[in-house]
Parts: structure tokens; sequence; C-alpha cells
């Protein structure tokens, strides 16, 4: 029987090295094909790690709680009796721990997702779920955690010149004269290599300092005036890829107003119902989002450069809110799925996101996505695009505002719906007829069920 | 007849069309070529190469008549020049056979004949044994090519006045020649003629020999153009060319001139007549067909590369967009051509190499510019050569140590420019280049210098 490497694995398409939270597996145990070998902390979300071959776990080279690059041989299965010594031995010299410093290296295009946003309060409310990214880097206090060792410093930490950068000689001086940092760069060239045009699109967006050092104003002992807490992996992650939004994607907003009184309507009758999964309002914008997309294909597409991509079918990104940041699961063929459905499967992929065991496939490919801040009591407020998306949606809470009719003065639900979008992909009439079709079916929400 | 059904059909297989066919079929594609001459297109049957040829001749020629400096005495030399164009004939014979070797292993169907687009599917290939339909299930290429220009009033007969490709045919050499436009073509052709004893008379419209390339280069070359008895004007426009004296005279706004023959080297236009392209809508742009940055015409499926596809009018830049054309059909990602990029050779003695900006439109363009320059004359190599004309300039920008561009005149220039254009692709600066070891001794030391000497420390001058 083969002796099968277990490799640390490439979870996402930005992670460079993982931290082994722990084995679940010991030496000495048997494994089948498929069998969750152990836990791997990402920038991203911790991860399941699958084994890909049978036999017997002989050795385990990366103990948990260290790190390993993408690749590194980090365990052994074999049978009892294959010699793994050689094997064993030549990761002795090269692997165990990845270079302290592993960092990031030129994102490539696809799929890094969150969007800056607060870290937020975990609510009962199940009803919406899916808080997510406002503008800015306005992060309110959170209490001061004891500074973890090295492991979650690592993309912070490390001066330039490690090497780990992919970037040409030239984008390197002008990064190093212009004060960009490299490291949170898009790369362009061949393999996500940075260039030349990468640090002077970066070099018109200050925004990345800022965003990178989230302040601290919780009490520490006294006479401390501040204290540099270093990011997460998650943390940084979002620090290094939302200037990359904002700033080469020409974001433009459309804001409509969509009666909800109907929907609220519906949503009470449905969760009336026996034996039916609960619907939250976020469930009812998810779904007509992506029965308006099917008809507006020209939202549910991504900027190709030379090209833009016109997606058929609908992945539909969802932010999920987490202490330590955000995540934005992607629930895919949303166009396909019934109104339960949805509610279902976005309710567990929120839980999952949580808990932080999210598969990897569950990471990126959203066409689209929606950011609801609802249970905050947030009026309205827009939400920065997730690369390589060409739109996302931003809702409120729903409120009761007086409106005029036809008799007069009354009471009614509304929700404001903002929906950013590149307008390297679209035009402002695109966006509001796509947000025209949206808002009317919350008005008339049986159109969702059928 | 039936209609022969091909993925891609291609018409003109010059550089641009030939390799464009062969990585179509190395992706898998079906390849139909036309041709209505031979294959490889102008570059190997009438220009590039035979004149290459030509020119190693005229390089001989050269070495023998100062074989004395190597200490070898030469007697009953004698230089045939219908000799040198049999060998010219026979170099591009064997390429234009090595471009059918190359169809025939890559499974590419060639079909002689006239290649007309009859719609954006469709080419009829009117040859010597009839018609034949070509339909092309994704993509029809144009490429086919350019042919020299004239003044207005001036028509080529290829008897008195010639163009090149009169010029590389012609077995008789004139005894006196008026060369029009002295670009690349009108300097090859001067060289050639004088180191056969031509009298040559080069005319330029714009102030100076080889207009595109720094002035430096320019001025260099028209030194040793001069001293080798090439008579120069510069800043003449030519008003008419008649027949007479000698056998034609040219009127210019600074006299008359007359000689045997005048070579027309004023340019190329794009072959665009004839081809089927106007009823299809092709949009042109001067006279050149317009394309996108994946090759593709204004008409979907329909492609365009090479010389009919715009300036510059290179062999190597058609290449590159026939590999950019193919990969975006078969549905890969290219890389668009870098235009900015595209290293300009003349293989006059000594050679003229150049890639990127000038020292001149560096400064246009707003750029602070550090210059660095090698005299051959400081390279132990082409000293022992006895190749010591010429100089290696380097433009960088001051700041950054961008390279900008990189201009040799010199021997083998065209060979040493690459070293430059691979680091202009790499985004290398300055650093990069004087971090790179150089082997010793060799010309290409003088690439090294200039970029120290962009620096301020160049060694050894």
């Amino acid at each position: 029987m083969a002796v099968t490497k277990v490799q640390m694995p490439k979870l996402s398409e930005a992670m460079e090295s993982g931290k082994i939270i722990k084995w679940l597996k010991n030496e000495g145990d048997r494994i089948q094909s498929g069998d969750i070998l152990a836990e791997v902390e990402t920038d991203k979300a911790d991860v399941e790690m699958e084994a890909f071959g049978a036999g017997v776990l002989r050795k385990i080279l990366v103990p948990a709680g260290e790190k390993a690059a993408v690749g590194a041989l980090i365990g052994v299965i074999a049978e009892p009796n294959d010699d793994i010594g050689g094997l064993v031995s030549q990761a002795a010299g090269a692997a165990p721990a990845a270079p302290a410093a592993a960092k990031p290296s030129a994102p490539s295009e696809e799929s890094r997702r969150p969007a800056a946003v607060p870290p937020q309060p975990r609510r009962e409310d199940h009803a919406e779920r899916s808080p997510s990214p406002s503008r800015g880097p306005d992060a309110p206090a959170r209490a001061v955690a004891p500074a973890q060792p090295a492991v979650t410093a690592s993309p912070a930490a490390g001066g330039a010149g490690d090497g780990r950068v992919k970037a040409s000689p030239l984008a390197r001086k002008i990064a190093a004269q212009s004060g960009v940092d490299l490291k949170l760069v898009h790369g362009s060239g061949p393999g996500g290599r940075i260039v030349r045009r990468d640090v002077e699109a970066a070099g018109t967006a200050p925004a990345t300092a800022a965003a990178t050092a989230a302040p601290q104003r919780a009490p520490a002992a006294p006479g401390v005036e501040f204290e540099d807490v270093p990011l997460t992996p998650m943390r940084a992650t979002i620090a290094k890829r939302m200037p990359l939004s904002k700033a080469p994607v020409p974001h433009f907003y459309v804001t409509s107003e969509a009666p909800m009184d109907a929907a609220w309507a519906l949503r009470e009758e449905l969760n009336g119902l026996e034996g039916q999964p609960k619907i939250s309002v976020n469930d009812l914008v998810v779904r007509a989002c992506a029965v308006a997309l099917l008809k507006h294909p020209g939202v549910n597409a991504s900027f190709q450069g030379e090209s833009i991509r016109v997606f058929h079918r609908v992945h539909m990104g969802i932010a999920v809110a987490l202490e330590e940041g955000l995540i934005t699961p992607v629930l895919r063929d949303a166009h396909a799925k019934s109104l339960a459905q949805l509610a279902v499967e976005s309710r567990d992929l929120a839980e999952r996101a949580r808990q932080r065991k999210l598969r990897t496939q569950e990471l990126s490919g959203a066409t689209f996505s929606i950011s609801n801040l609802g249970m905050f009591d947030v009026a309205d407020f827009s939400a920065i695009i997730n690369p390589p998306e060409g739109a996302i949606l931003a809702v409120g809470s729903v409120r009761k505002v007086p409106v005029v009719t036809d008799e007069g003065l009354g009471v009614g639900r509304r929700v404001a719906l903002t929906l950013s979008c590149d307008h390297r992909v679209m035009d402002g009439a695109m966006g509001a007829r796509f947000l025209q079709d949206v808002k009317r079916l919350l008005e008339e929400p049986l159109r969702l069920l059928v | 007849m039936a209609a022969q059904a091909f993925d891609v059909v291609i018409v003109g297989t010059g550089p641009g069309g030939y390799v464009c066919a062969i990585r179509a079929a190395q992706l898998g594609l079906s390849v139909g070529v036309v041709e209505d001459d031979r294959p490889g297109g102008v570059c190997l049957n009438w220009g590039c190469i035979p004149t290459k040829a030509l020119l190693r001749n005229a390089e001989v020629v050269h070495l023998l008549e100062r074989a004395e400096t190597f200490g070898i005495t030469v007697q009953g030399m004698q230089a045939d020049y219908a000799a040198a164009v049999q060998r010219s004939r026979g170099v591009a014979d064997r390429m234009a056979k090595g471009v059918e070797f190359l169809f025939r292993k890559n499974k590419i169907t060639l079909f002689p004949g006239t290649g007309v687009l009859r719609n954006r599917t469709t080419v009829e290939v009117k040859g010597t044994s009839g018609t034949e339909t070509l339909e092309a299930r994704r993509a029809v290429i144009v490429a086919t090519g350019s042919e020299p220009k004239s003044l207005p009033n001036v028509t080529i007969d290829e008897k008195t006045v010639i163009s090149s490709n009169g010029a590389v045919r012609n077995e008789a050499k004139p005894k006196s020649i008026i060369v029009i436009g002295a670009g690349a073509v009108g300097v090859e052709f001067a060289d050639v003629y004088r180191s056969y004893g031509v009298e040559v008379t080069l005319l330029e419209a714009l102030d100076r020999v080889v207009p595109i390339e720094d002035a430096e280069v320019s001025a260099q070359l028209a030194r040793n153009l001069s001293r080798r008895g090439i008579q120069i004007k510069t800043g003449v426009k030519v008003s008419a060319v008649k027949a007479g004296g000698a056998g034609v005279v040219v009127e210019t706004d600074g006299g008359k001139l007359e000689a045997e023959q005048v070579l027309m080297a004023v340019g190329r236009a794009a072959r665009v007549k004839g081809v089927g392209l106007e009823p299809l809508g092709i949009t042109l742009d001067r006279g050149f067909v317009k394309v996108s940055p994946t090759m593709e015409t204004s008409v979907k499926g329909v492609y365009a590369i090479g010389d009919v596809a715009g300036p510059p009018l290179l062999a190597h830049k058609a290449m590159a967009e026939g590999v950019v054309a193919a990969e975006a059909i078969a549905g890969k990602s290219p890389r668009p051509v870098d235009y900015g990029n595209v290293p300009s050779c003349t293989y006059c003695r000594p050679q003229v190499a150049s890639i990127g900006l000038t020292e001149a439109k560096a400064r246009e363009n707003g750029r602070e510019v550090s210059v660095g320059k090698f005299p051959f004359t400081a390279s132990g190599k082409a000293v022992a050569m006895a190749e010591t004309d010429g100089f290696v300039k380097v433009v960088a920008d001051k700041k950054t140590g961008e390279i900008l561009g990189a201009h040799i005149i010199g021997p083998e220039a065209t060979e040493i420019i690459h070293e430059f254009a691979v680091g202009r692709t790499l985004e290398a600066t300055l650093e990069e280049i004087i971090h790179t070891i150089h082997a010793h001794p060799t010309l290409s030391e003088a690439a090294l210098e200039a970029t120290l000497a962009a620096l301020g420390h160049a060694i050894h001058i």
C-alpha cells in the first residue's frame, strides 16, 4: 500500500501557511480516506483537514499549535510495515514550522472575502443573522486580550525583504518610495506577481495603514496610553482585502426603500406554521435577490480585465459577523432553492461560520453578496464590494415609518436597500432596475414562494 | 464543391499567420491556411531573411577588404553580386520549406491561392486549380501583411524605380542608386549596395537617418555610413521621380539628383484591399485593421494580426500577435502584446537595436532620466574583434532606476538588446542588471557598463 504524504492543504487562495489547531487522530490510528485528520486555522477560518489516503497515521510531524507552510509535510500515512524513514528525515530538515512570519503574498483576484466590519455582539435574535460590512475601520473598542504568541501576529509582523511577497524589482522600489505596503497590494502579473501598475494603483489608496491596526481603547494597566494588538489572521485579511476593493473598484451606490408590510406579514404567517423552518427577513431578501439576479444577469457579473463574466447561476455570499471580523460564506445555487431551503442552508452556514467550521468550498465563488446590519437598528449603510463580484447589497433594519398613502398618513414597515456596484461592470440604470425588481418582489412577497 | 471546415482559417502565412497556425494547432484546433505566394510571407521570402543573407555577404566583403587589419593578404578578390542574390534566394527557399514542414508536422492544411472573406465564417480561395470554400468554425484570421508604399505620383516599376521586392530579387546591381527613405529598409539596402561598390545616395525627409531611433544613434550611424562613401541627405523632400539622365532623376527641394535606379523605402502599407474586409464592415484605423487586445476586429470572430493590424510593422510583433490570437480563440486568456516593449533592429553595419523610449521621448514624457553610455572602443571583446564602432546607451528613470529605454549601435547590437527586453518584461531596474554577472569578455559587458554608467560608476571608462 502506498505511503501517503499528509501536507498542509491550501484551503484558500491567499493561504500560505496554516496552524494546526489540533490533531483529531493520533499516531497509530487507522485512517480511511476522507477521515478528518486535524483542524487547521487559516487566515479565513478553521477548517477540517481530510485524509487523502488510507493506512495508519504513522507520524505527525507538525504538532498542534504550530504552523506549517502550504505544501509542507505535516504527517505520514502508511501501512505499519512501510518504510517512512526517508520521508520523515527529509522532512525533519525542511519542515516543521513555517517561517515565523509567513505572510500572505500577492493576493490573487479570486476570492478573498471579508469586508471591513466592526466586531459585533452576537444576538439571540435569529430573525436576522447576517450582519455585515459597513464602511470604514471604525472598530469599536473591545476587551484587550493578552497578546497571543507569534502566530496571530504573523501577517503584521516581519519587516520587508523576507522575500515572501512576489513583486517585481521596480514595484518594490516604487512601493518603498511611495510608502505602499506590498503585503496589501494585489498582484496582477503572472502568478499574482505584483508589478508596477499594481503599486501605482495602490498608491492612490492611502487607506491601507489606517485599516491594519484597529485602535484599542480598553483600559489596560493605568498609565498605559495605548497598546498594539496583533492582527488576527482574519483581521489582517480584511485589512488587506478591503482597500483592494475600495481603491481599484469604482463603486457607485443605488439606494431604494422597499415596503415590507406584506413581507413582514407573510413571514409571521410562515413562521406560525408548524414544522417549517423559521424564515428571517434576510432569507426573504436573499430569495428576492436570487430571483432578480436571474432576470438581471448583468448585476450577477464580474469584471475580468478584458471582459465581463456574466454568471448564469447565483452563488450568494452572505456576510456573517464574528467576534474578530467577518466572513462571507457562499450559498451555492441560491437561484434554484426555495425560501425554506435558503433559510435552512443560510442558518447552517452562519452557524458554522461562527464555529469556524466552514469547508473550503464554502469560502469562495460567490457571484453576488448580501450584507445585513438590520439587527443593529441601522437605517441604511453601504457595503464594500468583494472582488471579483460586481455588486453587494446592504440591507438596513426593517423600521416602522410614517408613510403617505392615498388615504393620508399611515404607518408602514420599510427597509433601506443600498446596492454597491462596480462601475466597470454596470451602470446606474442597470443597478436601479435590479433594485426595482428586488423591491417589487419584497412588496409582493408571494412571488418569492412561486 | 463542398466547403471544407476548420476551427480556424488563416489568410496569409507570414510570421503572423504561420505562428498563429502552429499555436492554434498546438492547442488542438484544426487549421487551414491560405497563401497567395509562398509560405512564410514577405519576411521569409522577400524581407527579413533574404536581406539578412545579403547583409551577411556585405559583411564578408567588408571583412575581406580590411583583411590587412588582421595581417591577412587577399589578392584577386571578386565579389559577385549575382551570387550573393542567389545565395539569398537559397536561404529564403530553405526557410519557406521549413514553414511547409512545420505545417505538415502540425497537420495544418495549406491552400495556395488568394483568400477572400465572404462572410465572417467563410473564406473563398481562388487558386490555380479552381475555387475552394473554407468554413471557419471558430475564427477567421486576416494576416495579409503589407506591401511597399510609394510617394504620390511615383510608380514603382521594379526596373528603374524599385521597391525592396525588386531589390531583393535583382541579380544585377546598378552602378548608382538613390535610396529614398533612411529607415531600416533603406539603410540596410544602402549598406548592401555600397558594400558591392554601388554609388549610393540616401535621402531622408526627416532630419536624420533611422529617425525613430535615439538621436545619438542616428548621429553615430550617419558618421559610419558617410565614412563608407554613402551620400546622406536628410531633411530632403522629394517632389518628383522621372526617367532621364543616367536612368532616373529625383527632384527634391534641394535640387536634382540622378542615378541608374531609385529604391523606394518610404514605408509599407497594410494589404487590406481585395480581402473582403469592406463588405463585412471591418473597421480600419489609418489604413490598418483595428483590433482589440486579443486581436479581434470590429466583427466578432474575425481576427487580424501582423502588419495588417498596424504598426510597428515587425515580424516579431506579428508572431507575438499570432500567439495571442490563437490562444484567445482557443479560450485561453493570453497576456496582450506589450507594444511598449518591442525591440527594433536594423541590420546594417554597425547594427542598430533599441527598445523602449529614446532619451528625448523619455524627457518629453516628463521623466527625470539618468543616462548611461558605454562605447565599444572600451570593450575588450569589441577591440579583439576589431569592431569598435558604436556604443550602448541606457535611459533610466532617475528615481526608481526603471529601464525606460536601451539603444545600441555596434557589433551584434541586435543580439545584445534582449538583455534589456527581458529586464523590462520582468520590471528589472538598473540594479538588477548590474547585479547580474556578465561573462568576460563579451560584447554584452557593454550593456552592463552602460547600466553602471547610468548609476555613475562605470568601471572600464
